[in-house]
């Protein structure tokens, strides 16, 4: 059945029916029927509250900030300021791997520390207890650098998160210590906890260190979090085609990649969602230019590496990444090539991240999947149309609580890696600086896009679409298998991975593959129901 | 070693809490919640909460799990969540159709003072819950108790608000089991229904958290407790407290509120604490306890003799929540292990201690509540290695470091199946979990043999 058809027979007023009066006006503005004409594509509502009872997929801000951002680093010493729930859950339940240098070398992840507020902290005050709290992580752990996370209560109780950090860096000038403000209160999202993160480590981290690392045509990689080793066959790919990968921010990342970021010549960014502010503010204040790029996707692999090749222009380099490029594409295209052949046709719906939802269309794709619908869970408008409407957004009162940093060039430290002429040329050539096309210019004509889904609409999508594949979360997953349709988890990779690079790509496919065709789904029903009506007469007294 | 950092010198703290043995409140609340029939969990707090709570209990049962939220943000912080509840209970209603929203609080509502007595109250008078339609709340603010208090304050709280004395009694009993798997709860029923003992379990997980695979999604599974048959409870002749953490507050207010008594037993983990239950509710119900349970008695009892010399003098050392650490040592210590350490970041007072060192003796090392965390506990375990850890997933980082096997019981397990469908309470659940108990031991034995030493029967 083709999309044209699926969506005129699903068109909004259908997946809004029986929604509270005063609702579907502001709601129908997230629905969007995708139109791309000549690289523009309709607007779409986004980042906005999520109403009360709607059952959302969403997360906070705390979640955005310790879970995503700076939770996959090793060796900033992490601690939760606050009651314990927060700290627990963001224990180790995203995946994020990490490959210490050595055996002795410093991993705090598999440990999660928190302040665990009680009644009486809550109402005479929490900084005593934080300050013992680091002094106590300082006497066992010795880290070179300490983040403080904040929840909900205490920014109501009005503990001051970043005083404490300062008195404390006074009190153990070696190490490095900083305060996040991501209680989960702030923003709509776990997008505000993503900006809150951002700022900080511009602020505090990043450029305190002007070693840059060893090795030629050094760049970093934004918003990659290493979930089921993605990170490892990145830094495979790069060390093959002969870039020096700098830093990732921030899977499998270590607190010395960081203070020295900024001595790399390209930033790189793949979640463009959790880390564009980052780019943003390291171009403006340490003239390292930043594109968009997508691991996600054999050919969106490749396609990645030339351009970072290219950005570095060096005909030696630039060969080495199509070799590198031939000889993976070389095993990928015969396992590809049958797995597209049983997969072709099939459809899937995306609801995932603030960039997943994007690049894992790519890898569908590539087998032949068409998505019919797509949406952010907690993206913003500029995820789905491009940045292109960024001077166009409303900042609305919530987003107004999050900080925006003024940044200007570094006096000392600002070094244009390229001319501007050598951009505007680059960029005549079909290069794209400082951008993100968004996620509905590369959709179909017709497909429907949403924006922070909830779980009354997603079962209105299945009943209409019949799709052969989800892919969302650990929340949405067994909901919709227990319906009969596989749902593939890109939050966790459902414990499996890497999906990103090449490597990523094969294991993507087979795990679709099996998924798409497996046997189990196929039970489901007992031989007696299909045919519920006994004709024989089989009796034990015959 | 993944827990490289943990030094074997135990050094006292205060402040700092590492690898906690506990965590907070509402995820309690949302799990009793989930074990009445079509109720539907309501977190009143920020997104997050209710977010990590459906994804820890998702990830434990691998089963869908609905809850919905209050979704405050900054506006609602400082403004009260009224509008915000209200909105939800209107849009839960219409969208969701429960019979019952169960709100629990978080920390940020309560720290800035939702009065949800008053505004639920309010909301009732205006009509805006629609007839036959229940709310009712919990208060469940993270930064007191854990999980465990949670799971209390939520099951007191429909007590509280359904159970009724009409004056009339009715001959069955109450069970209020402490926070279990669903097959724990299916179990205790089953011993139940074997003395034919007419009961209303409350709250009750299973077929909602353990559902079978046929095709459709059910918003509102089958099983849970149903609204009628816990405003009965205010009726029964006696009610029955499995474990004196999580399931005493309700039987208690049982007592207060409808002259329900009460008797509180520990959770039926191994055998002397199975017929310490089986005994009470034959004694309340003045019954005969049937040959079908004194066979699995004796299976269980004969397995525990068969095999006990894989058992004797292995040593223990156990973590989790406190109701069921009682029932874990006392299957360790009936079966002649030797338990050498007992932890628990739940709080439950000085009868516990007292409980334990009672089961286990003195030498026995008991810590909970604040900084009787998994770091402790690791450092123990390198002061005195166990045989063998009896706790939760996060054990296994523990497990792996220092080679010791593990069996997952409790809060959260993340990367085994079995827990929601098999029961370790009971006579069949200590036979289960003697099973598993025999199968590390012995495996580690045809592991580690010596050739010569490898052995076919055993």
């Amino acid at each position: 059945m083709n999309i044209q058809r699926l969506t005129r027979r699903n068109s909004r007023p259908r997946c809004l029916r029986s929604i509270p009066r005063n609702w579907p006006k502001k709601r129908a503005k997230q629905f969007v029927i995708n139109k791309v004409d000549d690289g523009n594509v309709p607007e779409i509502f986004a980042n906005a509250r999520t109403t009360p009872g709607i059952l959302t997929m969403r997360g906070c801000s705390y979640a955005g900030c310790k879970g995503v951002v700076l939770g996959p680093t090793r060796d900033i010493l992490q601690i939760t300021h606050g009651p314990i729930g927060c700290g627990f859950y963001s224990w180790l339940t995203r995946r994020n791997q990490t490959r210490p240098e050595t055996l002795e070398s410093t991993n705090f992840m598999p440990y999660a520390m928190s302040t665990d507020l009680q009644e009486d902290e809550i109402i005479f005050g929490g900084e005593k207890k934080l300050k013992a709290a680091i002094d106590e992580a300082v006497a066992l752990f010795h880290p070179k650098a300490i983040g403080i996370f904040s929840t909900c209560p205490v920014g109501l109780i009005g503990d001051d998160v970043h005083a404490v950090a300062r008195e404390m860096e006074a009190k153990y000038p070696d190490i490095n210590i900083f305060g996040f403000s991501c209680e989960g209160y702030k923003g709509v999202s776990q997008s505000a906890g993503h900006h809150v993160a951002n700022n900080k480590v511009f602020t505090d981290v990043v450029g305190l260190d002007d070693t840059p690392k060893e090795g030629k045509f050094r760049y970093n990689i934004l918003g990659e979090y290493n979930i089921g080793g993605d990170a490892f066959e990145l830094e495979r790919i790069s060390k093959l085609c002969g870039f020096t990968l700098h830093s990732t921010f921030s899977g499998n990342s270590n607190y010395q990649e960081f203070i020295s970021a900024h001595t790399a010549d390209l930033n790189t960014v793949m979640c463009h969602r959790s880390i564009n502010y980052l780019a943003e503010m390291m171009e403006t204040k340490y003239g390292i230019p930043w594109f968009k790029v997508n691991f996600v996707g054999a050919d969106a692999t490749a396609k990645s590496l030339r351009k970072i090749a290219e950005f570095f222009g060096d005909a030696e380099l630039m060969a080495q990444t199509e070799k590198v490029i031939a000889e993976e594409m070389a095993e990928i295209t015969a396992i590809r090539d049958e797995i597209k052949a049983r997969c072709t046709g099939k459809k899937a719906m995306l609801f995932v991240g603030g960039s997943r939802a994007h690049h894992y269309q790519e890898l569908l794709k590539e087998i032949g999947i068409e998505t019919i619908v797509a949406g952010y869970e907690f993206a913003h408008r500029d995820d789905y149309e491009g940045r292109k409407v960024l001077p166009n957004i409303v900042v609305d009162a919530d987003s107004r609580n999050i900080e925006e940093l003024k940044v200007s060039a570094d006096p000392v430290k600002y070094n244009a890696r390229k001319s501007e002429e050598e951009i505007k040329k680059m960029e005549a050539e079909g290069f794209a600086f400082s951008d993100y096309e968004g996620m509905m210019g590369d959709m179909k004509d017709k497909a429907l896009v949403i924006d922070d889904l909830n779980h009354y609409e997603m079962e209105k999508l299945i009943e209409s679409y019949h799709p052969d594949l989800i892919c969302a979360g650990i929340k949405e997953k067994y909901v919709v298998q227990k319906q009969g349709i596989p749902l593939k988890q890109l939050h966790s990779y459902d414990y499996m991975g890497p999906f990103a690079g090449f490597k990523g790509a094969v294991n993507f496919y087979k795990e679709i593959d099996r998924l798409v065709h497996s046997s189990v789904f196929g039970l489901t029903k007992a031989p007696w129901q299909n045919a519920p009506e006994l004709s024989a007469s089989y009796g034990w007294n015959d | 070693m993944l827990l490289r950092h943990t030094p074997e010198k135990i050094v006292e703290r205060s402040a700092l809490t590492i690898n906690p043995a506990k965590t907070c409140q509402p995820v309690g609340a949302m799990y009793a919640a989930l074990g009445v029939h079509k109720c539907l969990p309501h977190s009143h707090g920020s997104q997050g909460c209710c977010s990590y709570h459906r994804s820890a209990l998702t990830r434990h049962y691998k089963e869908p799990v609905m809850a919905t939220t209050s979704s405050f943000t900054e506006g609602a912080s400082v403004f009260g969540g009224q509008a915000n509840i209200l909105e939800a209970i209107n849009n839960v209603f219409n969208l969701y159709d429960p019979d019952i929203i169960a709100v629990h609080t978080t920390c940020l509502s309560e720290v800035i003072g939702d009065d949800l007595t008053q505004i639920l109250n309010k909301a009732e008078g205006d009509g805006q819950i629609p007839r036959g339609k229940k709310v009712i709340h919990a208060s469940t603010p993270s930064f007191k108790g854990s999980h465990i208090t949670g799971f209390s304050n939520m099951t007191t709280s429909f007590v509280d608000h359904f159970a009724v004395n009409s004056g009339k009694k009715i001959k069955q009993i109450n069970i209020l089991p402490s926070f279990i798997e669903p097959s724990d709860m299916s179990e205790i029923k089953h011993i139940v229904e074997e003395l034919e003992v007419k009961y209303v379990m409350l709250p009750d997980t299973s077929d909602v958290v353990n559902g079978p695979m046929d095709g459709k999604f059910r918003m509102y599974p089958k099983g849970g407790t149903t609204l009628e048959s816990i405003k009965t409870m205010g009726d029964s002749i006696t009610s029955f407290a499995l474990g004196r953490t999580g399931a005493m507050a309700a039987a208690k207010l049982l007592d207060t509120k409808c002259k329900v008594p009460c008797d509180i037993l520990d959770l039926p983990i191994s055998l002397k604490a199975t017929d310490v239950f089986v005994d009470a509710v034959r004694t309340a119900a003045g019954v005969p306890v049937p040959e079908s349970l004194m066979l699995e008695r004796g299976q269980y009892l004969d397995v525990m003799i068969d095999m006990n010399q894989y058992t004797a003098g292995k040593t223990v050392s156990l973590v989790g929540d406190p109701d069921m650490l009682v029932g874990m040592a006392a299957f360790c210590v009936e079966n002649d292990m030797k338990v050498l350490h007992v932890i628990s970041g739940t709080a439950p007072g000085p009868k516990f201690e007292r409980r334990i060192k009672e089961i286990c003796g003195e030498d026995v090392i008991v810590k909970s509540g604040a900084q009787a965390d998994m770091f402790y506990f690791h450092q123990l375990i390198k002061n005195e290695k166990p045989d063998l850890v009896l706790g939760n997933t996060y054990c296994k980082y523990i497990c792996r470091d220092e080679d010791i096997p593990l069996i997952r019981m409790g809060f959260p397990i993340y990367d085994r199946i079995g827990h929601s469908y098999f029961p370790v309470v009971g006579y069949r659940g200590g036979l289960r979990l003697l099973e598993k108990v025999l199968d590390v031991f012995m495996d580690r034995q045809d592991r580690d043999a010596k050739e010569e030493k490898f052995e076919l029967v055993m």
